[in-house]
């Protein structure tokens, strides 16, 4: 049973953002598989949710014109997993989506509640700084954007007003064209889990030398992270074959200063770290293969 | 006919379809539902409690506090009555307490109308705690002037089996030794269906209650023994139930739910737990830390093994030092020629009370043992398999505790067999052992029991009755949980009755009222010692059906044969059983209803054996063990379903990779807080974590049962971790002897020992 006094079903995303202006503590529930979660505990206050779930703009994943890859905010992670253009321009957003839960999880959650709900741990979260994905987003004074790298900003907290929605991800053509993707969910197990550590990577090749590397972490701080240390480390070294053990024990060995993992129960410190240097190398290594597919 | 074949579980559609009616599913109208108000401290006294906003709240009809329940001491432990007070469990507990021994004791509970209601009323009781430092560790617990958890202290049982002064003269002459430290950590059922029962009143002074529960008779025991009532003012009641792997093996929710409807006028009331109070609040797996040491000549003879194991039961007794008892009890038939000794202590802490759980203390103690086995074949040079093929038991061989013989013993054949068809030999001498993924093989045995006699008594009930259209129903004390009892039961009675299993119609719904008497799901007793009723009831079902049908045919009884249904003459001719059935009920003169009931007990509990083989990965910079492939191999005795036997060995080392490399119940040793009481931070492994799990079956025909079968529900979660254990140290040459094998121990050890 779930402690809701109020439920509103938009049908638009401009009728979302004013149920969610006009209801000062309206809860914006897509797929639900966060917020009810957190509802089935009591709670001593009523709750009123504002229903985005059936708002159908929200949902598709195109490419436009110029381009850019767009993930609409509602598409759920099996949407994503399995998008033609998704696993074409940018399979690590499609690998990311596809390692999140299980089958009945990744059909009702989406990708815009798995970044405005502000996790560090979110599967996504990572991928889309990979990409340096932009964000749309839709409020009472109308349209903006910002990107990616920054909506985080905060342990749990994303900067998306409480009567703001997000409309989608978008990854222009020229942040995915020539790269080579990667993700990576270390987590205690295959499936129904939350990462202990995710990583991803775009990467690009030229002339035999990295070009362009964005690499990005979630759980390695209290916010996701991109890692403009280790990026720098490795950018102009050699992609050969029998160079790469060197990149990646420089990516390895940059990486800690983009980081800022923390102990819990869940695990030490040093472990994640030892999980971040370990990934960093691998991950690299793997969009670079890609990347060497692409070019 | 029915011995032997893979019949369709007989409870298989209603499964599926979802027809199947659990206990939460038969709710009554003017359900009640109730709360407990919990301890969110590991060790405090109550100095107050106020309850005024709780009973404010629309919709709560009653709160009861520990000052509102009988000063009963009970005893939870789903063991039969014992009728030498020495062997009764240890009765330490109230139905709610003011003395708070774990985070989650029951202080109060209240009764609301709606569930939801109840849950917000119980957060709402304000309760002034005292508290006070946990004793949360067995080391703190042991340690001299620790507080006393109990008035009794914090050790609650210590024994020694086995000759001590034999096992250290043998070790003395050992030509090699092996010893070392070994830890297990708390592990969870999990079991589909969350604990729920409830109880309520059609008569002025008796309770029903409905329970999902393994043992239904017990069950009726406990509740009446809590509340001060005749054993049989109170009647149980078990539907359906979705899995219960000893949990469900104690009197956990039943006393309250009846003690509820009788303080509200016969109402009937509900209590069903919420996943992380299954987790937490209820029963655990006894985690144990283990010293030992074996040894062995220099012709491979192991010839001692040592042992010295304590176990945490938590805050409350419960199943307490039978578990570590019979642990030792259920190895003790595997290697009979070694002097064999172990000590065995059991310590209560302020931590969640552990009770059964599948295997019953075996593979803590097969852990110590099958590790410390394979470090003395390494350090002799032998091979494991060999080692353990020169000391396993055979036929005839004495169990050394016991000194009783074991008839049917084919630990040898199932590491034989298990040797070829694993292709151990190829396998182990392909393994890269060397760079950042490595391989390795591992194997490890065990033994087992099939019942709990001579600790326990072993009696088993069975009732049939011909019906009218000439289908047989059949009541077994035998509880169904899930494992298959009412479908291999059935087999057997349609084997020995002559008729096909369609024919056989189980009540599954058990009702102490009217069930045959029988302990229940637990021991992996149930087929064993079932068969031993089920069949002499049969064949005097039988004889009074050829009986009868001798009179219609006026032929000799002895003349007449069952086969096919259908009662035969030697010519061909006959009856068909319905009728012989209509014949029975309704002709005027001759005849009656034609049924059949024996109660008899087991007076023998016949080893089982066999092995694991497994092939893994690890990758050691991602302090990763990967199960490559995994061969089981069984000695049951004679398999009555291949594909439920199957089932079990797929599901109970599915357990034993949970607890060799994923579970861990955390509690935070300082404070006794439990960290991870949900499926999402206890880490269960998935269908992705496991590797495809191959069993065969060595079927030797055991006496002692009547269709030579013996256990086979908790066998397989015997040896699956030390068998891994093992293949991670044939991988990397690291021993770790502790468990679970999961990323952050291997972290822990790969970087003790320089290899990140």
């Amino acid at each position: 049973m779930f402690d809701i006094q109020q439920y509103h079903k938009a049908r638009s995303v401009e009728e979302a953002v004013r149920l969610l202006a006009a209801h000062e503590d309206a809860l914006c529930i897509a797929g639900g598989t966060d917020v009810l979660v957190r509802l089935r505990e009591p709670h001593s206050g009523g709750r009123c949710l504002v229903d985005i779930h059936d708002v159908e703009e929200l949902r598709p994943i195109v490419v436009l014109d110029d381009g850019t890859l767009r993930l609409g905010a509602g598409a759920t992670f099996t949407d994503a997993a399995d998008s033609p253009s998704v696993l074409r321009h940018a399979p690590l957003l499609a690998e990311a989506a596809a390692s999140v839960a299980g089958p009945q999880i990744r059909n009702m959650g989406t990708i815009g509640g798995n970044l405005c709900n502000g996790a560090v741990s979110a599967d996504m979260a990572a991928p889309v700084l990979a990409c340096d994905a932009v964000l749309r987003i839709l409020g009472p004074e109308g349209h903006r954007a910002v990107p990616a790298l920054g909506f985080h900003n905060g342990p749990g907290r994303v900067a998306l007003r409480r009567d703001e929605i997000l409309l989608s991800v978008d990854v222009p053509a020229d942040r995915y064209r020539g790269f080579g993707g990667r993700y990576v969910k270390y987590s205690m197990r295959e499936a129904m889990d939350i990462a202990t550590i995710g990583c991803a990577c775009m990467a690009r090749v030229e002339e035999g030398r990295v070009a362009a590397v964005r690499l990005a972490f979630s759980v390695a701080a209290p916010v996701p992270v991109r890692c403009p240390a280790a990026e720098a480390a490795v950018e102009g070294m050699s992609a050969a074959p029998e160079r790469r053990p060197a990149l990646l024990r420089a990516v390895s060995e940059a990486v800690p200063a983009d980081v800022k993992p923390r102990a819990s129960w869940r695990a030490g410190a040093d472990f994640r770290m030892h999980i971040i240097r370990t990934l960093a190398g691998r991950v690299l290594n793997e969009a670079l293969d890609r990347a060497g597919e692409v070019s | 006919m029915g011995i032997g074949q893979s019949v369709r579980r007989l409870d298989a559609v209603a499964k599926v379809t979802g027809r199947a009616r659990y206990t939460e599913d038969m709710g009554m109208p003017g359900m009640r539902h109730a709360v407990f108000v919990r301890s969110p401290h590991a060790h405090a006294r109550v100095r107050g409690i106020c309850l005024e906003k709780a009973l404010a709240l629309s919709g709560v009809e009653a709160v009861f506090t520990f000052a509102d329940v009988p000063c009963i001491p009970f005893a939870t432990a789903g063991h039969p009555y014992s009728l030498n007070p020495a062997g009764a469990d240890v009765a330490d507990r109230l139905l709610l307490t003011d003395y708070a021994r774990y985070q989650g004791d029951e202080v109060a509970i209240v009764v609301a109308r709606d569930p939801f209601t109840a849950r917000k009323a119980a957060a709402l009781a304000e309760v002034d705690w005292e508290v006070l430092p946990p004793v949360a560790n067995l080391e703190a617990a042991l340690a001299p002037g620790a507080p006393a958890i109990h008035p009794g202290g914090n050790l609650l049982r210590e024994h020694r089996a086995g000759k001590e002064t034999d096992a250290a003269a043998a070790l003395q002459a050992a030509a090699v030794r092996a010893r070392g430290s070994f830890r297990t950590p708390v592990q969870q059922h999990c079991h589909l269906e969350p604990f729920s029962a409830y109880a309520y009143m059609e008569e002025h002074n008796r309770i029903t209650i409905v329970s999902s529960t393994q043992i239904p008779h017990i069950c009726r025991r406990i509740a009446a023994q809590a509340l001060g009532l005749d054993w049989s003012l109170v009647r149980v009641i078990k539907p359906c139930v979705g899995g219960g792997f000893g949990a469900k093996q104690d009197v956990v929710l039943e006393p309250m739910a009846a003690f509820l409807t009788w303080k509200l006028g016969g109402a009937p009331v509900s209590i069903s737990l919420t996943r992380e109070e299954c987790m937490a609040c209820t029963r655990t797996r006894h985690a144990f830390h283990m010293e030992g040491e074996v040894g062995a000549d220099a012709g491979g003879g192991l010839t001692a093994v040592s042992l010295d194991l304590t176990s945490n039961t938590g805050a409350y007794a419960s199943h307490g030092h039978s578990i570590v008892s019979a642990g030792i009890n259920k190895l003790s038939s595997l290697y009979p020629h070694a002097a064999f000794t172990a000590r065995a202590r059991t310590a209560y802490t302020n931590t969640p009370t552990a009770g059964a759980m599948r295997g019953y203390g075996a593979p803590q103690v097969a852990y110590i043992l099958e590790c410390l086995v394979e470090d003395a074949a390494r350090r002799l040079g032998m091979d494991g398999v060999e080692f353990r093929l020169r000391n396993v038991a055979r036929p005839g061989d004495q169990n050394p505790l016991s000194g009783k013989r074991m008839v049917t013993a084919e630990a040898a054949a199932c590491l034989e067999q298990g040797r070829r068809r694993f292709d151990w030999e190829r396998r182990k001498a392909a393994c890269l052992r060397t760079g950042d993924v490595r391989r390795g093989v591992g194997v490890a045995a065990f033994s087992y029991g099939s019942s709990t006699y001579p600790v326990g008594v072993e009696p088993a009930g069975a009732r049939m009755i011909l019906n009218q259209d000439g289908r047989v129903t059949l009541m077994a004390g035998a509880t169904e949980i899930g494992q298959g009892a009412d479908t291999v039961l059935a087999q057997m009675a349609a084997f020995t009755l002559g008729v096909d299993v369609a024919a056989i119609q189980v009540i599954s719904i058990q009702d102490t009222d009217v069930t045959p008497f029988d302990p229940g799901a637990y021991a992996s007793r149930q087929t064993y010692v079932n068969a031993n009723a089920v069949h002499p009831c049969a064949l005097k079902l039988r004889r009074k059906i050829l009986e009868h049908a001798a009179l219609m045919l006026e032929a000799s009884a002895d003349t007449l044969e069952m086969r096919a249904g259908r009662v035969s003459r030697g010519d061909g001719t006959g009856l068909s059983l319905r009728e012989v059935a209509l014949d029975a009920c309704y002709h005027k003169e001759r005849g009656g209803q034609i049924t059949a009931e024996v109660s008899r007990k087991t007076t023998a509990n016949a080893p089982t054996f066999g092995c694991t083989f497994v092939h893994v990965e690890v990758d050691i910079p991602l302090c990763r063990l990967r199960v490559l492939d995994m061969l089981n191999l069984h000695d049951s005795g004679v398999i009555i379903n291949p594909q439920l036997a199957r089932g079990q060995v797929q599901g109970g080392a599915s357990m034993a990779l949970g607890f060799a490399l994923y579970e861990e119940l955390l509690v935070d040793e300082a404070t006794g807080q439990v960290r991870n009481d949900n499926l999402l931070d206890y880490k269960l492994p998935t269908i992705l974590d496991l590797p495809d799990i191959e069993a065969v079956f060595l079927e030797p025909v055991e006496p002692s049962s009547a269709y030579g079968n013996k256990a086979l529900g908790e066998p397989p979660v015997v040896s699956p971790a030390p068998a891994l254990r093992n293949a991670l140290l044939d991988a990397t040459g690291l021993a770790v002897n502790e468990l679970p094998l999961s990323p952050k121990t291997l972290y822990r050890h790969f970087a003790a020992a320089g290899l990140l």
